[in-house]
């Protein structure tokens, strides 16, 4: 117990003087991540739609494959990727491993399962008949896709925080593919792994509670949106 | 003269069976064509069709004499179907949509659809989250959305189904001025004869996906071969069997209860 309160006094210390180790890793993970979840956004949206929206062959497959996705382990991603940017690897000549590119490269893969799967639940939750009515109204395919991915923003905005979500507590991929090099690719998950093996558990515990700390500011924000963005009751 | 909206023998099919067979079918302009026929008769549809927002497997669609194009026939026609389908927002972002979709900015968008909010009695309602309107009046913004676009062919799919009868009736009896003063076509899906007698200058039956027939709209109604599927209901004999005995005036209850009272 006794430790447990004097990492628990630490960690609060370095937070509040705003330890520049601490605060370096701190932004590091945010742009790794944020940036992850954009690149998931990117290419999982479109294929959420397609889910959804898309009668074609494979379809089902599709479906189950990114179910499957969702509780894909990081290390098996941290894995492949590395094997992909590895000196010999397919991608080895662009001299990626050991960036934070491949950082994220590597949470954009963790993500991308949860976006898709749950941008595709968004989106069919929308009234099929209301895309019928915007292309009824003239809309192109292109806009109306738009607007029914409107009416399902805030479910959409869910994907996304789930996406973050993911990419920001992962630990496995982010020490293969980032090699957890300070000042370089140590992220908030990796910096915590490492403090804890050799011992400094008031670092470790100070690592935590940025990360508790960033899903609960993430949290906060999904549930004031959802609860801005549903209408009053007469 | 030109026909406005042509069909030339189109056919949907689905899963190698013809659910829409439909030889030929003008619509001419400032016409009100009705479509009649039972459940899965295939008039949806046709309405689909006619508006290319289904694509026939065979057969051609001529606007004004010429191969329709879909982005022509888009802008020429708008939709209503049978629930109002707003989105988020105001009743005068909803009202300005179709606007919205032919590059129109929201501003000037909610200004141009703003006196077909008044024509059809919602100006007041303007500034309400389109959400929070009672069907009817959300039936209204649908009209009003469909008519700020200057269709030059409404297409009507069953708009009045959801709706209580004395809001019906006044909202039939309101698009019909509005066809009249305005020179709109309309293709109207109904399952509601009585529908088709206040707004249609022809009707078109079908019945499995074919059509039986298409005339005057009071020659179709009157023909009895053709009453099983216009909607001459038996229950429409049974009420006039039972208006025919002798009447009496019903013992009436007290005054409604006041709104205070019911929501106390």
């Amino acid at each position: 117990m006794e430790l447990l309160r004097e990492a628990i006094g630490s960690a609060v210390r370095l937070l509040t003087h705003g330890d520049p180790y601490t605060l370096e890793v701190l932004l590091l993970s945010l742009r790794v991540s944020l940036s992850a979840t954009v690149c998931a956004l990117v290419v999982g949206l479109p294929l959420g739609m397609a889910i959804a929206f898309g009668r074609f062959p494979g379809r089902r497959l599709l479906l189950a494959l990114v179910n499957t996705g969702m509780g894909m382990p990081p290390v098996v991603v941290g894995l492949v990727v590395t094997i992909l940017l590895w000196r010999s690897g397919p991608l080895g000549a662009l001299g990626l491993l050991y960036t934070p590119t491949a950082m994220t490269l590597a949470q954009a893969v963790i993500a991308l399962p949860l976006v898709v799967a749950l941008s595709a639940a968004a989106l069919g939750q929308v009234d099929e008949e209301f895309r019928l009515q915007l292309r009824g109204l003239g809309a192109s395919r292109l806009r109306s896709l738009w607007e029914v991915a409107r009416e399902a923003r805030l479910p959409l905005l869910a994907a996304a925080m789930a996406g973050f979500g993911a990419a920001i507590s992962e630990a496995g991929a982010a020490l293969m593919v980032g090699g957890n090099l300070r000042g370089q690719t140590r992220v908030l998950t990796t910096a915590a792994v490492l403090e804890t093996s050799k011992g400094n558990f008031d670092l470790a515990l100070a690592f935590g509670v940025v990360l508790l700390g960033l899903t609960f500011v993430v949290s906060l924000a999904l549930t004031l949106v959802q609860l801005h963005g549903r209408p009053t009751s007469r | 003269m030109t026909a406005l909206l042509e069909l030339r023998g189109v056919v949907v099919r689905a899963r190698d069976c013809a659910i829409l067979d439909v030889p030929g079918l003008t619509l001419h302009t400032g016409e009100t064509l009705a479509v009649l026929g039972p459940n899965g008769a295939g008039k949806s549809t046709l309405l689909r069709v006619a508006g290319l927002l289904l694509r026939p497997d065979t057969g051609q669609l001529l606007l004004d004499g010429q191969p329709a194009r879909e982005d022509a026939l888009r802008r020429a026609t708008a939709a209503v179907l049978q629930r109002p389908l707003l989105r988020r927002g105001t009743v005068a972002d909803n009202a300005g949509l179709g606007l919205r979709f032919r590059g129109v900015g929201r501003r000037e968008a909610q200004r141009r659809a703003a006196p077909w909010l008044d024509r059809l009695g919602i100006a007041h309602l303007a500034g309400r989250p389109g959400r929070l309107l009672s069907v009817g009046e959300g039936q209204r913004v649908s009209l009003a959305r469909a008519l700020a676009t200057a269709p030059r062919l409404l297409l009507l799919d069953e708009p009045f189904a959801a709706l209580d009868e004395p809001t019906r009736g006044q909202l039939v009896l309101d698009l019909r001025e509005l066809l009249a003063d305005h020179q709109v076509a309309a293709l109207l899906v109904t399952h509601d004869r009585r529908e088709a007698a206040a707004l249609a200058q022809r009707t078109a039956v079908l019945d499995q996906g074919r059509l039986l027939a298409v005339g005057p709209t009071e020659h179709v109604l009157a023909d009895p071969t053709l009453s099983p599927l216009v909607g001459a209901s038996l229950l429409d004999a049974e009420l006039a069997r039972r208006l025919a005995a002798p009447q009496q005036h019903p013992a009436r209850c007290k005054t409604p209860l006041s709104c205070e009272r019911i929501h106390r």
